[in-house]
């Protein structure tokens, strides 16, 4: 069984304004120095096969989680997870 | 000319649309569940509007590998029109039926009330018995309506006329103002704003209508033509 973390970010060129909002909170509570803010996903997966593991999650993270017309995606996956 | 409503687990506006093809248009209508995998038989195909799968992970995102999906791409491919309204325009983007995504609405509120839009093409089948430039009043209601391509998108959307309706007041950051694009080969039409909700007087605007009677005309030309 491997764990694999999955982060999906808005692309640089998209504008986020749920981060937008949260970074005007954030300057609101006195913290001037947040420059910006942007909000994605953090997934997490168990996957119960080793077998061209880096090939299934880039195909679920491209078919599915994330939609590349506006998002990136970056993954890790955890070694020594205790079975 | 038959007319089939897809519903989905979340669907919340099949009733409107299944409403306004059964008494406004007062044509021949089905509700067809995602489960299904044929759409044999129909002559158009509405995916309407609400909140498919909870809008979980992206609005649309999970509806678009339904069971009914291929036979909707297949629809899509054999030139049938095919209408999604909100969600359903949502639907079609996540399929890959019409280009680009939808972000937040700009102002982060779901927005709830008519607008006036524009009618920029009104060539399409499904636009064809309104006038160019015309105002229309329509209601949206949605809290992720802002419309996003890339630049090179956005371009070939205005070269090739595929922008049907505008946003006259945009309320929710849309690009270039879009309300409503077609595809390249002109039978698949994704909207944000609701005709289906605006059908007659006492819905507060019946402009939605002539959308729904451009398609059964576009249907009977084209049988006369088959027929004749």
């Amino acid at each position: 069984m491997k764990k694999v973390k999955v982060y999906i970010t808005l692309k640089e060129s998209v504008l986020d304004p749920q981060g937008q909002a949260v970074a005007g909170a954030m300057h609101h509570l006195g913290y001037q120095e947040v420059k910006d803010v942007r909000i994605g996903k953090f997934i997490e997966l168990e996957i119960d096969s080793e077998e061209e593991i880096d090939d299934k999650i880039r195909a679920i993270c491209e078919k599915l989680l994330a939609n590349t017309v506006i998002e990136n995606y970056r993954y890790e996956i955890e070694e020594g997870v205790p079975q | 000319m038959k007319t089939a409503v897809i519903a989905f687990p979340g669907s919340n506006c099949d009733s409107d649309m299944y409403y306004a093809i059964r008494d406004g248009l007062e044509q021949e209508v089905d509700y067809v569940w995602h489960q299904e995998t044929s759409l044999d038989g129909y002559d158009a195909i509405m995916i309407p509007g609400g909140f498919s799968y909870g809008d979980y992970l992206r609005s649309g995102a999970i509806a678009r590998f339904s069971n009914i999906m291929p036979a909707v791409i297949a629809a899509a491919a054999a030139g049938k029109p095919i209408l999604g309204v909100c969600n359903g325009f949502q639907i079609l983007l996540e399929a890959g039926l019409l280009p680009g995504a939808m972000l937040r609405n700009k102002g982060l509120k779901f927005i709830c009330r008519h607008v006036d839009l524009e009618v920029m093409n009104n060539t399409t089948l499904f636009s064809s018995l309104y006038d160019k430039g015309e105002t229309i009043s329509i209601p949206v209601a949605h809290g992720e309506g802002n419309y996003y391509c890339d630049a090179e998108t956005l371009t070939k959307l205005e070269a090739e006329n595929r922008i049907v309706f505008k946003y006259k007041n945009n309320p929710n950051g849309s690009a270039a103002d879009i309300a409503g694009i077609i595809n390249e080969r002109g039978n698949v039409l994704g909207m944000m704003p609701h005709p289906e909700r605006a059908t007659e007087a006492l819905l507060g605007s019946a402009h939605g209508l002539r959308l729904f009677q451009s398609i059964l005309k576009h249907w009977r030309e084209s049988h006369a033509t088959l027929t004749s």
